[in-house]
């Protein structure tokens, strides 16, 4: 029942064999050819109009969604991560995110794909199609309903997602980690837990696919997941020189401000995108997306007044943060009005986070990634259980139980956090017996851009 | 020959530079400058880390005038920048020893 709707991203990738996928092809040459060709293989045009063909419309609203959401890394994630930093850490923010992120999509395309979505494997882990292999301009990927898109599509959209993942994880560990260790962790990490994890939540023999857990666009796999990675990253690299006692303020609030207009931009391709289709679903996100995202903006302002400050620029960009990511597993998942309120308690629990508990605790989790995106993230994979529900105008089947659903959300949360944590725990002990980890007090002081990377954001 | 340099808010330049050219004084040199005094510094709050600021910014005035214009100048630049609140700043008054006019090397008040 659950199931029904939302089900895996692409449930299932289309298992066609080699040969059909051979005929498939043909086919497709044979129409182009001309009908002489058809006539001279009856047989083989019948077996041909059995398989799908991707619609255009679906395959071209696909594409969009995957540039959306590289828009939401490259510049959106810089930007916005950039402008928090202080400036003599700009570039090498800026940069680390681009180099995981194409470090990502190599990666992705080598062995990423096989290990999240290859033909063989188990509820842990895929295998096969590495380099892509067997995948032709006419394979397809199925998505929620009869439909097809094309698989390369689907390959490219999934990789978009990985490239984020692991550039979000970098806000636990700005302005000390070095850039080598950076691209060591960003490998094995990217190897031992994300595409495990993409595996468990999106393919049909997944973990958590078959338990049942509603995770419409990702809030395990992107936002848990890079949240609890930042926050173990963090404590095992340690706090910034100086941090708490000197001032850290953010250099550019503007470019934080057009990274979050960017990321807000991008995430319909993220959101809207996961329903695979441009279809009601689709629709659905893309409103829920608006709604959720504009109600925690607003929240985080409220909260910073209730709190007795002033409402902030940074509040704002935070709040819509907050709601992106909360909306994220809720957005083909929830009713508008559902959304609305996921947006808002996520908004205020990750204010109290990053206000006040982040300081009582005393770590480094230097821009927050786990206060907004593993905090945010688990507001919304366990609220999606609620607002799933038909009463709260979700679009959950008459007989939808909410208790039983919410501890098969607990359930991949807390998996996710366990998987997480262990994985970004080896990847950090890796990253550091191969390059030590961390600058030097005077590279740190100097700043990363200058003695990391021979550049100076502004001159 | 005295120095006059006043301390102000930075939003006061403008009347202080008119209420100077009103006295037929020719020039000034101005700064941006930051400092602190009795006025409080404003508190900067991000996510929740508070950062106090407490050096306030000012733009410092400078001008060198004849000694029989010096209380109408003090006058003009206290009525001029005064708001009425901490923090309007300071007028100090120093004595010059020579002055000269590097185009034409005229000393004195000549050349002011």
């Amino acid at each position: 029942m659950i199931l029904a709707n939302m089900t895996t991203r692409a449930g299932v990738i289309r298992r066609a064999t080699m040969t059909t996928r051979m005929v498939a092809r043909a086919a497709v040459v044979a129409g182009v050819a001309g009908l002489s060709c058809l006539a001279a293989v009856p047989a083989r045009a019948q077996d041909v109009a059995a398989l799908p063909v991707p619609d255009p419309g679906n395959n071209g609203w696909m594409m969009t969604a995957t540039v959306l959401v590289l828009m939401m890394t490259l510049p959106g994630l810089a930007l916005f991560y950039g402008g928090l930093v202080r400036a003599k850490n700009m570039l090498a923010t800026m940069t680390q995110i681009g180099a995981v992120a194409a470090l990502a999509m190599l990666i992705w395309v080598t062995y990423g794909y096989g290990l999240a979505f290859g033909p063989q494997g188990n509820a842990f882990i895929g295998w096969g199609k590495f380099f892509l292999g067997g995948i032709t301009p006419a394979s397809t990927a199925a998505t929620f309903t009869d439909a097809v898109i094309s698989e390369y599509i689907f390959v490219a959209f999934q990789m978009t997602f990985a490239a984020i993942t692991i550039a979000l994880v970098l806000g636990g560990v700005v302005e000390r980690m070095k850039f080598s260790a950076i691209l060591i962790f960003a490998a094995v990490w990217l190897t031992i837990v994300y595409f495990p994890i993409a595996h468990m939540v999106w393919e049909g023999r997944g973990l958590f696919f078959t338990m049942g857990a509603l995770d419409f666009a990702g809030g395990t796999v992107v936002h848990i997941n890079a949240g609890v990675a930042a926050l173990v990253a963090a404590l095992m690299l340690g706090k910034r020189r100086g941090y708490p006692a000197e001032p850290m303020p953010p250099h550019s609030l503007t470019l934080t401000m057009v990274g979050t207009g960017l990321l807000w931009v991008g995430w319909f391709g993220f959101n809207a995108g996961s329903a695979l289709e441009a279809n009601g679903t689709a629709a659905l996100a893309m409103i829920n997306s608006f709604v959720a995202t504009a109600a925690a903006g607003l929240a985080w302002l409220l909260t910073e007044r209730v709190a007795g400050h002033r409402p902030s620029a940074l509040g704002f960009c935070s709040g819509i943060i907050a709601g992106l990511v909360a909306v994220t597993p809720a957005a083909g998942n929830s009713g508008p009005f559902g959304a609305i309120m996921l947006g808002a308690v996520a908004s205020v629990t990750c204010f109290i986070f990053v206000a006040r508990v982040k300081p009582a605790l005393g770590y480094d989790d230097s821009l927050d990634a786990f206060g907004i995106h593993g905090v945010g993230g688990i507001v919304g994979a366990i609220g999606t259980g609620i607002v799933y529900a038909p009463a709260l105008g979700g679009p959950g089947a008459a007989d939808y139980a909410i208790g039983s659903q919410i501890v098969i959300q607990i359930a991949a949360v807390g998996t996710t956090i366990l998987i997480s944590a262990a994985g970004t725990a080896i990847a950090i002990t890796i990253a550091r017996a191969l390059t030590g980890l961390r600058v030097t007090p005077e590279v740190e002081l100097d700043g990363l851009d200058l003695r990391e990377h021979g550049e100076r954001a502004y001159n | 020959m005295k120095l006059i340099m006043a301390i102000i808010k930075p939003f006061k330049l403008d009347d202080v530079r008119d209420a100077i050219a009103a006295l037929g004084i020719a020039g000034m040199t101005v700064s941006e400058v930051k400092g602190f005094g009795r006025q409080k510094g404003q508190t900067e709050i991000y996510r929740g880390a508070e950062y106090s600021t407490n050096m306030v910014p000012k733009m410092k005035v400078e001008l060198v005038c004849d000694d029989t214009l010096v209380a109408r100048a003090v006058e003009a630049i206290q009525q001029a920048a005064r708001s009425g609140a901490i923090g309007d700043g300071k007028i100090f008054i120093l004595d010059v020893v020579q002055a000269l006019r590097i185009r034409t090397g005229e000393t004195g008040e000549t050349a002011l």
